[in-house]
């Protein structure tokens, strides 16, 4: 797997996919290199932002509003871009056949093909107005497929169904949820968490149905979906039906080729795959793992940026193992903003955590500890400073500072209410003998230097 | 391959227009107010100035408010922007060039064809009356348009962002500052026959408050309300401008106090998208604003040499080169163009491209402010919400998802970015300048 070294400026790169994993390759291989990059990807001319998607069905932005770079960056970067399908990887010849019928050769072949929407088999899932969202073709689809009808079903508990739900919301159309697990998303919120959201999608007038699976979906007589059917035998009427349970590494590429692949396109901590020159980037990689656990699988924006910065940084010569250092993630349920630092497992016990939550049920704060030192935060309804959290889990530090010090880490607009001292409240009063005293309130002026320092050298590029 | 086109059909329009009874009456009443206003250009209402402002503005304010009223209900608070890229009237559609041409029109005729406005003037008289005890005239009756706009539109702010405190604390203020510093005020100091004066304009913007003939006759008054105003005027531009930008950024201002903020923030507020983010539309930017501020200090120091030399040097050269200013800058841009364009270009058309105050408040925000929106870590998802609401035309996104913080002469910090972003990345903060990470 050792690769020879040559000198970055005379390879040709070429990457499958211009989604983030792929753009942010190529951009950090143009900052490092003269090297000739190309990115080939069937999906769409230019890269946008795949995280948009429903903001486009819902009108809030168009297409072209979703492109994080304007047209012209490509050819000013001398990135050249290729609308077309790769089909076959001749990897002894260094060639690529594409479904135009060219072909196109590379020195360096960077796979970030993404993933795909998971089917289970489900009886009448290929019916017309069934449909799973994650290209831009598919909401092309569910656009036609969802005008002017007045029910919908979404099936799967995760970010993408709760999306799709709000998605046809804003179009007023009604929505029933299914769920198969007995709260929203529980597999990775704790119940308080998962509650906190369960209300907030009825009090957005969804039908949410937990605990339920889905049996088969329902024809009418010209092959339109007209229900689905529950495993509880439950028949309910729709014209539409989102498909949302999870993805899965987009591998297709890879059919014969001698890449091996297990779910997802096997690569070291490196990003190498088994072939020399050929790397895999992004949702569609699985890292091979080291004890014979299940390989992991990325498939966060951020992780897919931070992979391709690091194959830059490979291809380029810097050969850095991949770290991904302390999780976090954020998402947005309708109207409740969600965010969350480091490990904070679903079934954390009750004297592992610490949570608060405000009595009108839309806002909360949960600290995990292990051991007395910090290793996470759940915040709904409440924004937090990413590099203060990910600074004190770093650090190891204890409860209690950090409860004294949370004012550091409130990243909440200017004006709105504070709510630290309600949590340090309710810690003094269940710890009279562990009493802290808030040493800070919101705001940058507040903030120490080592806190600044620490902002500015994990500011990313 | 073809590309891939999305394509929202017109239909869809229709699932966003609500047909809330409230909203229909509020139109219908909002469009008879609106006719009877302009069938009185006739001058048939003349001689019933009280009927007439009850039955124009009267109604036209309370059709708007009943319209705007049911939005509590409707949604849950929240963003609300469901919609918004389907609607004729926000995307640059026939509707939306046809309220363009109206105020545009409507500028056109206040400056350069009062006349026609004569009869139209008597709706505010009744006001004028009861406010500086004398009739209306054109500027009164713009003066109370501009208000009520500012008002009811700022309704629609409270209610469309009632969920942050930032919001409603920053729409009030714009609401206050314009009934209070730009109507009630002046008005009143008519009534005592004191000077017009308005406290929130300073120069460059009111640019003629730092012209010779204007200070010294501030400045030499026998009142001493009107010496005030005179060092008002002085220490506000140069001194308490500086130190206030310095410490908030020039959003203290823009999206607090003026006048034209305030209309870009409540009128405007349904056009803000349409800002041109593009790349080039910033380098025009830089170009044109700074030439207008160079412009109006090159036509103040002309005027101040004119005065020291008792028009020796200069002749009246200089009060023409003025003339052209007021008419260029301080009519055509700020008035047909920076409101007209509202619906074509956006709602900051002139406070971007023209306004020579926020060209210097521009300068000191981003060579010497404490203020930034800071970017939190990682959690960008690039998905273009913050740059798409930018009035100013800023490509926030190109900052966030770099994890920079956003520095920018011309952002007015009006907090839309930070409210739309739905993964929490952006926030408005003042802190050490020498800490902000460019
Ligand atoms: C609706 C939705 C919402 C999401 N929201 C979030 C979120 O809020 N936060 C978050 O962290 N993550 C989110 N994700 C996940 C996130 O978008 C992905 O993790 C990320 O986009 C993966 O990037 P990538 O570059 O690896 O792959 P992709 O973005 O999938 O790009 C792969 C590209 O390669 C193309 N391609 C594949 N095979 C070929 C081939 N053989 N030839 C040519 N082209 C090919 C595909 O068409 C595609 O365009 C969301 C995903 C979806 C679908
Ligand atoms: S709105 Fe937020 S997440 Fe979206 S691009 Fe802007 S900063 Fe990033």
């Amino acid at each position: 797997m050792t690769q020879t070294r040559r000198d970055p400026d005379t390879l040709h790169v070429v990457i499958i996919g211009n989604g983030v994993a792929g753009v942010t390759a190529a951009r950090h291989i143009r900052k490092g290199s003269a090297a000739a990059i190309t990115i080939i990807s069937s999906e769409s001319d230019y890269f946008y932002s795949r995280t948009a998607l429903m903001y486009i069905y819902m009108g809030h932005m168009t297409f072209e509003q979703t492109k994080p770079y304007e047209d012209r960056f490509w050819e000013k970067n001398r990135i050249d871009l290729l609308r077309d399908h790769v089909t076959h990887i001749d990897a002894d010849a260094k060639q690529l056949r594409l479904a135009s019928g060219d072909s196109f050769g590379y020195d360096v072949l960077i796979l970030a093909t993404g993933s795909q929407p998971n089917k289970f088999g489900w009886p009448g899932q290929d019916l017309h107005g069934v449909q799973g969202l994650y290209s831009l073709q598919d909401l092309q689809r569910m656009e036609q497929y969802t005008r002017n009808i007045g029910e919908a079903v979404v099936v799967g508990g995760g970010l993408i169904g709760i999306e799709m739900a709000e998605m046809m919301h804003s179009r007023r159309i009604d929505v029933t949820f299914l769920v198969r697990e007995e709260s929203y998303w529980n597999n990775v919120l704790p119940p308080d968490e998962s509650a906190m959201i369960n209300r907030h999608i009825l009090s957005h007038d969804i039908r949410l149905h937990l605990s339920t699976e889905l049996e088969e979906i329902l024809p009418d007589s010209r092959g339109r979906v007209r229900a689905v059917k529950t495993k509880t035998g439950e028949e309910i009427p729709c014209a539409f039906v989102g498909l949302t349970a999870g993805v899965h590494p987009n591998i297709g590429v890879c059919e014969g080729s001698p890449v091996t692949t297990g779910r997802g396109i096997l690569i070291n901590r490196y990003f190498e795959t088994n072939i020399p020159d050929i790397y895999a980037i992004g949702d569609c990689a699985e890292f091979i793992s080291e004890n014979g656990t299940r390989g992991r699988i990325e498939q966060l924006w951020y992780t897919a940026r931070m992979h391709g910065e690091s194959v830059a940084g490979v291809i380029l010569g810097r050969r850095a193992e991949y770290d991904r250092g302390i999780l976090f993630n954020s998402a947005k349920f309708f109207d409740l903003e969600y965010q969350t630092y480091g490990d904070v497992p679903s079934d954390v016990r009750d004297e592992d955590s610490l949570y608060w939550e405000h009595p009108d049920g839309t806002r909360c704060i949960r600290i995990v500890m292990r051991d007395g030192v910090v290793t996470g935060f759940n915040l709904i309804g409440m924004r937090y400073r990413h590099q203060v959290c990910e600074r004190w889990i770093h650090e190891e530090r204890p409860l209690t500072y950090v409860l004294e010090h949370l004012g550091e880490a409130n990243f909440d607009p200017e004006f709105s209410h504070q709510f630290e001292d309600r949590l340090i409240g309710q810690w003094n009063e269940r710890h009279p003998d562990q009493a802290v005293h808030r040493v800070r309130r919101r705001g940058l002026r507040r903030l120490g230097t080592s806190a600044y320092r620490h902002i500015r050298e994990n500011a990313t590029s | 391959m073809t590309t891939v086109q999305i394509h929202i059909p017109d239909e869809i329009q229709r699932r966003y227009r609500s047909d809330h009874p409230l909203r229909r009456t509020g139109l219908a009443l909002f469009g008879i107010g609106l006719l009877i206003f302009v069938v009185g250009a006739t001058g048939i209402f003349s001689t019933i100035p009280l009927l007439y402002s009850l039955l124009s503005l009267g109604l036209a304010t309370t059709g708007a408010l009943l319209f705007i009223i049911p939005g509590i209900t409707e949604r849950k608070p929240g963003i609300d922007n469901d919609g918004i890229m389907f609607r004729p009237m926000l995307n640059r559609k026939s509707v939306a060039w046809l309220t363009a041409i109206v105020f545009t029109g409507f500028y056109v005729l206040l400056y350069w064809f009062p006349s026609s406005l004569e009869h139209m003037v008597v709706a505010s008289d009744p006001l004028s009356w009861a406010l500086r005890g004398k009739a209306a005239d054109r500027w009164f009756l713009y003066g109370t348009l501009y208000t009520l706009a500012v008002l009811v539109m700022g309704a629609r702010m409270l209610i469309k962002y009632r969920h942050s405190r930032y919001h409603i604390i920053r729409t009030l203020s714009v609401m206050f500052f314009q009934l209070v510093f730009a109507m009630l005020l002046p008005s009143i100091l008519q009534l005592f026959n004191q000077p017009e004066f308005y406290f929130h304009y300073f120069w460059p913007l009111k640019y003629d408050y730092l012209f010779p003939s204007k200070i010294t006759f501030l400045l030499e008054n026998s009142t001493r309300l009107a010496v005030f105003m005179g060092f008002w005027a002085i220490v506000m531009a140069f001194i308490a401008t500086p130190i206030l930008t310095y410490f908030y950024g020039k959003r203290w201002y823009c999206s607090w106090v003026c006048g034209c903020g305030a209309l870009a923030e409540t009128l405007g507020d349904p056009w803000r998208q349409l800002s041109d983010k593009s790349l080039s539309a910033w380098r025009i930017e830089r170009w044109m604003i700074h030439s207008v501020l160079v412009f109006i200090t090159v036509v103040t120091l002309l005027l101040w040499i004119n005065s020291a030399t008792e028009g020796a040097v200069l002749g009246s050269f200089s009060y023409s080169f003025s003339r052209i200013y007021g008419f260029l800058i301080g009519a055509m841009f700020a008035g047909v163009i920076g409101v007209g364009f509202y619906p074509l270009m956006g709602s900051r058309v002139w406070c971007r491209f023209g306004c020579p105050q926020a060209a210097i408040l521009g300068l000191i925000q981003r060579f010497a402010s404490r203020f930034r929106i800071t970017t939190n870590g990682g959690q960008c998802i690039s998905c273009g919400n913050c740059s798409t609401y930018c009035e100013m035309g800023i490509d926030v996104r190109w900052y966030a998802q770099r994890g920079q913080d956003i520095i920018r002469a011309s952002c007015v910090g009006c907090g839309v970015c930070s409210s739309v972003c739905p993964r929490g990345v952006l926030n408005l903060e003042n802190g050490p300048v020498s800490e902000r990470l460019h």
